[in-house]
């Protein structure tokens, strides 16, 4: 390229330049003068819009230059789903990179176009945002907001709203069978999945036994799961179990969920111990107590019995638990089908417990088989967990005929049924269940499969009275599977009578329910009754519900303790009226199974407490 | 007359960023040269290696101040290399965009920074004031004036609206229509013409001795430009000249990079044309939040043409989420550290920040 040469007559070059004489500056003066607006995108000062922040301080784990400090507020409230904590954004340090922008899990925290700020005092520059923006106390904004700036969008979000596929069986696979309906994640799965975790910690509060869900979390994104199992059975000895069929409150908490899909939790937990080896567990766990010479005695096996169980065994104490069935379990062994938890996965739960020296006595039903006198006497405490074994009759007209039938006994004959320990359960044609809980769910879906198994077809009618699948309190998920498996609902319908002709089930009749609960949120249904309809079946079996059964208990003892519909109560340790009498799970607060590990894990600190200072 | 020790920067007007040297001279005559880095050193390489890959994004940019973009780019064409990742086609035009006005800023600025030093002041307000143009395009872009953060992992941060492409179009005219007056007024002027012409002469042997890459060695005739040897994102679709020259003195340096602006120029306005439309401009490097997306095990080099030379990243993952070591070739290493020992001996005092300004001398870059 021909370099520029110096022009011969150049004396007149410069004056060209006087043209811009005329024109406008394009300099501008600020701040007084003319107020300049940055732009649209502009990445200024933060604001946080209170409402809608929970505190997961996921804004101060991204912040490249730590300038972001989360302060808990007084006044706050820590809640399901929220921390009482906000953001403090030191204006020393920050980048303005918005990296707290775009990570932000509800959205709260955006920038304004805000990017002047005058002050004397430096501790003005560590400032909370609030929605109103940081200069706004100087009423320099209208309407009291400052305009927004940097928010995000599709493209700068970095959080992952999308959780991995879990891999399911097929419907027209599973419904012929009761094998396993989820399959379990595959290690890249899991870690994948494991790396959508921001490890707020919100998730831990709103479990009930407050399991340390971010760290085993963290334990599969390391590929550490020796590490992940050690974190699980620091607080939950049936993680197996939860893995599968826990309420998972942790989900509807996870703050992940505020904007997208909750992290799998219960699903990356029952990855852990799937991959785990159950002979590399007692090398993991690495449970050596010293034995301190006292015994506990628990009734019942479910899963407040066994994590009371397993709590008090690490403690040193010598536990035996009395169990009126064939096998320990509980709910989780008689209840839960098999499509759902399968008996292995409980079988490794309670072997671990039992390695601890945990002795189960099977078929020890209390009352018949030895007496509650008896157990009191050996034992220098006693756990109660016998949980809700009745099933609730709907006493319509009917309800009396041998036909109809209530699900517990039927899941528990089905289950026996499975794992060959007893006969064939009696298969209808055409099934009516009533209720329109996870119970009513188990059911439906379990005779769905014996139906498809015996017929090759479905027809299983489930009727309840609440109005809609959002208020029924069987889990969405369970609703949805069971209609992909044919089961047909029909939600608003409250019973009449069973129909019975020639002593034989020929259907039932119901009418419209127009409300389940009343203004005090209390349960009072009313009916059209000029709406009915009548449903064909030759079994009817009612699901609304259980109730517990104290029968075993020796009168004084009943006397002694005291009742609150129909649950014992008891102290925040579980501790009953009678100082030695603890009591867990269903028979005192309910409705899951975390919960009635929860309750294991408080009795058996309070047992501890109370023979401590005894 | 004995030998006098001087020293230019780090505070002093005519030094280009906190760098220094320190000049033993007789007379006017420099003797010898000795450049001292380290006022700037804040340890980017190992600061990166303990944030995420993400994160590290607010961290790149401030490698080099006046062009922080090629940093950010390389960044991202280094891990995205590793990842084996596929950036949406749009996001790769806007990455170019940014770039090519990155570079007409920092030559904007590279023209006014050589009046300075020569007081040639009319040379310093434009090329300011008109940077300050492309500035605006940043701010509407990318939500920042100088520090973007905006070319990351995976694509660019944000959607090029077709607001913003109005603006870049109107901009282009708008600096296009003032070349004419940078050529007469700045490159017929004499000043310049006295102080750089047959100043500060680098052969074509010893640019390539030193490797001194950009203009420094396509002043000297040698026609190496990234852009064109090892096309990166679609530098190969777009039709474009690098401008050379033989003279291989300060004034040619300053010149070819006043050329390059209408190059650059050319090449936004075929981008703007030839980019598909869409929405998505980012994709993820993998699944889970930017805290703990990681990058496959691997190491990769991406280079790329800045203003001042090849500029170059190589990335390390150990398949974490964070960098296990990330290297910076800065472009101006070479003329900044041994061109000032070795070339400056024999100049004047004042050729000194004329070296400084016409190799494009970046400290952050040297200290990194």
């Amino acid at each position: 390229m021909a370099m520029q040469e110096l022009p011969k007559k150049d004396f007149f070059a410069p004056l060209k330049a006087w043209k811009f004489l005329g024109k406008k500056p394009v300099t501008i003066e600020v701040p007084n003068k003319v107020k300049r607006e940055a732009s649209d995108r502009y990445r200024g000062f933060h604001i946080n819009d209170w409402e809608k922040c929970i505190g997961c301080g996921t804004c101060s784990k991204i912040c490249p230059t730590d300038a972001i400090t989360m302060v808990e507020v007084p006044g706050l409230v820590r809640d399901h789903g929220k921390m009482p904590q906000r953001p403090v954004i030191d204006y020393g340090r920050c980048s303005f990179c918005a990296l707290c922008v775009d990570i932000c899990t509800t959205g709260s925290l955006q920038m304004t176009r805000e990017y002047v700020h005058v002050s004397e005092d430096a501790e003005d520059y560590i400032y909370m945002p609030t929605e109103k923006g940081l200069d706004a106390k100087r009423g320099v904004y209208e309407h009291g907001k400052a305009p927004l700036g940097w928010v995000k969008d599709e493209n700068s979000d970095i959080l992952d709203l999308v959780r991995v596929k879990m891999p399911m069986e097929e419907p027209e696979v599973r419904v012929k069978s009761f094998i396993e309906i989820v399959k379990g994640y595959s290690k890249e799965q899991a870690e994948q999945e494991a790396a959508r975790c921001v490890a707020c910690g919100i998730c831990t509060y709103t479990c009930p036994e407050h399991m340390d869900i971010p760290q085993y979390i963290e334990s599969i994104y390391k590929g550490d799961l020796e590490e992940g199992l050690r974190w699980l059975y620091r607080t939950n000895p049936l993680s197996m179990v939860c893995g599968r069929v826990c309420t998972h409150r942790c989900e509807t908490a996870c703050s992940v969920g505020v904007r997208g899909e909750p992290v799998a939790i219960r699903w990356l937990k029952r990855y852990i111990i799937d991959n785990v080896p159950f002979e590399e567990y007692d090398r993991i766990l690495n449970i050596r107590p010293e034995k301190k010479g006292k015994s506990i005695g628990i009734v019942g096996s479910g899963p407040a019995g066994l994590s009371a169980a397993y709590f008090l065994a690490t403690m040193g104490y010598d536990v035996t638990i009395y169990e009126a069935n064939a096998r320990p379990g509980g709910v989780m062994r008689y209840g839960i089908p098999r499509y759902r938890l399968p008996d292995e996965a409980l079988d490794k739960d309670i072997a671990f417990i039992e390695a601890l020296g945990v002795k189960i006595l099977v078929n020890t039903k209390v009352g018949q088989e030895i007496n509650f006198d008896e157990i009191a006497k050996k034992h220098d405490a006693v756990f109660l967990s016998t949980g809700f074994g009745l099933g609730r009759s709907t006493r319509v007209p009917g309800t009396d005929h041998p036909n109809v039938k209530q699900a517990l006994p039927m899941l528990k004959m089905i289950r026996d049924y499975l794992r060959g320990d007893g006969p064939k359960p009696p298969v209808p044609r055409k099934l009516i269940v009533i209720g329109g809980g996870n119970v009513a769910m188990d059911i439906s879906r379990s005779m769905a499969r014996l139906q498809t198994m015996e017929y090759g077809e479905v027809n299983v009618h489930t009727l309840s009275l609440e109005r809609s699948f959002e208020e029924m309190p069987a889990d969405m998920d369970e609703i949805e599977e069971a209609l992909e498996e044919g089961v047909e609902f029909h939600p608003g319908w409250g019973p009449i009578e069973i129909v019975i002709e020639n002593d034989e089930v020929k259907g039932a009749r119901f009418k419209k329910c127009l409300r389940v609960f009343d203004e005090n949120h209390r349960f009072s249904p009313q009916f059209d009754e000029n709406n009915q309809i009548f449903i064909e079946a030759d079994m009817v079996i009612e699901a609304i519900g259980q109730a517990p059964d104290y029968s075993y208990l020796p009168q004084e003892i009943q006397e002694k303790l005291e009742f609150v519909r129909g649950r014992i109560k008891t102290n925040e340790y579980n501790q009953t009226a009678i100082e030695w009498l603890f009591a867990g799970g269903d028979i005192v607060h309910g409705p899951d199974i975390i919960h009635g590990v929860a309750d294991g894990y408080t009795a058996a600190k309070g047992i501890d407490m109370y023979l401590s200072n005894k | 007359m004995g030998e006098v020790k001087l020293f230019f920067g780090p505070n002093h007007p005519g030094m280009h960023g906190n760098f220094s040297v320190h000049m033993y001279v007789e007379g006017d005559i420099v003797k010898r040269a000795r450049p001292l880095p380290g006022f700037l050193h804040r340890g980017f390489e190992k600061l990166m290696e303990r944030r995420y890959w993400y994160s590290n994004i607010a961290l790149i940019p401030r490698i080099c101040v006046p062009e922080p973009d090629i940093n950010e780019a390389c960044y991202a064409m280094g891990v995205e290399k590793i990842a084996k990742l596929d950036v949406p086609e749009r996001a790769q035009w806007i990455r170019m965009i940014v770039l090519e006005l990155a570079r007409i800023a920092n030559h904007l600025m590279a023209v006014g920074g050589v009046g300075g030093p020569i007081g040639l002041y009319t040379a310093s307000y434009w090329g300011t004031a008109d940077r300050d143009r492309i500035l605006d395009i940043f701010e509407a872009l990318t939500g920042a004036r100088v520090y973007h953060m905006y070319i990351v992992i995976g694509g660019v941060r944000k959607n090029l609206t077709p607001k913003i492409e109005d603006m870049i179009w109107k901009t282009l005219d708008y600096i296009e229509s003032r070349l004419p007056d940078y050529e007469n007024l700045i490159f017929k002027n004499r000043i310049l013409h006295s102080r750089l012409k047959g100043r500060l002469l680098l052969t074509r042997e010893q640019a390539l001795e030193m490797g001194v890459t950009g203009v420094g060695l396509r002043a000297t005739g040698v026609e190496y430009d990234v852009r064109k040897v090892d096309p990166y994102l679609f530098y190969d679709k777009v039709d474009f000249e690098v401008p050379t020259a033989t003279d291989g003195d300060a004034f040619s340096r300053v010149y070819l990079k006043f050329k390059e602006i209408s190059q650059s120029i050319k090449i936004i306005r075929q981008a703007l044309e030839k980019m598909p439309q869409g929405d998505k401009v980012n994709v993820a490097v993998s699944k889970g939040s930017a805290l703990r997306r990681i990058v496959p095990k691997g190491m990769a080099y991406a280079h790329i043409e800045s203003a001042r030379g090849e500029y170059g990243f190589f990335v390390v993952s150990d398949g974490k989420n964070k960098p296990y070591r990330v290297a910076v070739r800065g472009a101006s290493y070479p003329q900044g550290l041994y061109g000032i020992e070795k070339y400056l001996p024999g100049t004047r005092i004042e050729d000194v920040p004329l070296w400084l300004a016409t190799m494009d001398v970046c400290a952050p870059e040297i200290d990194r």
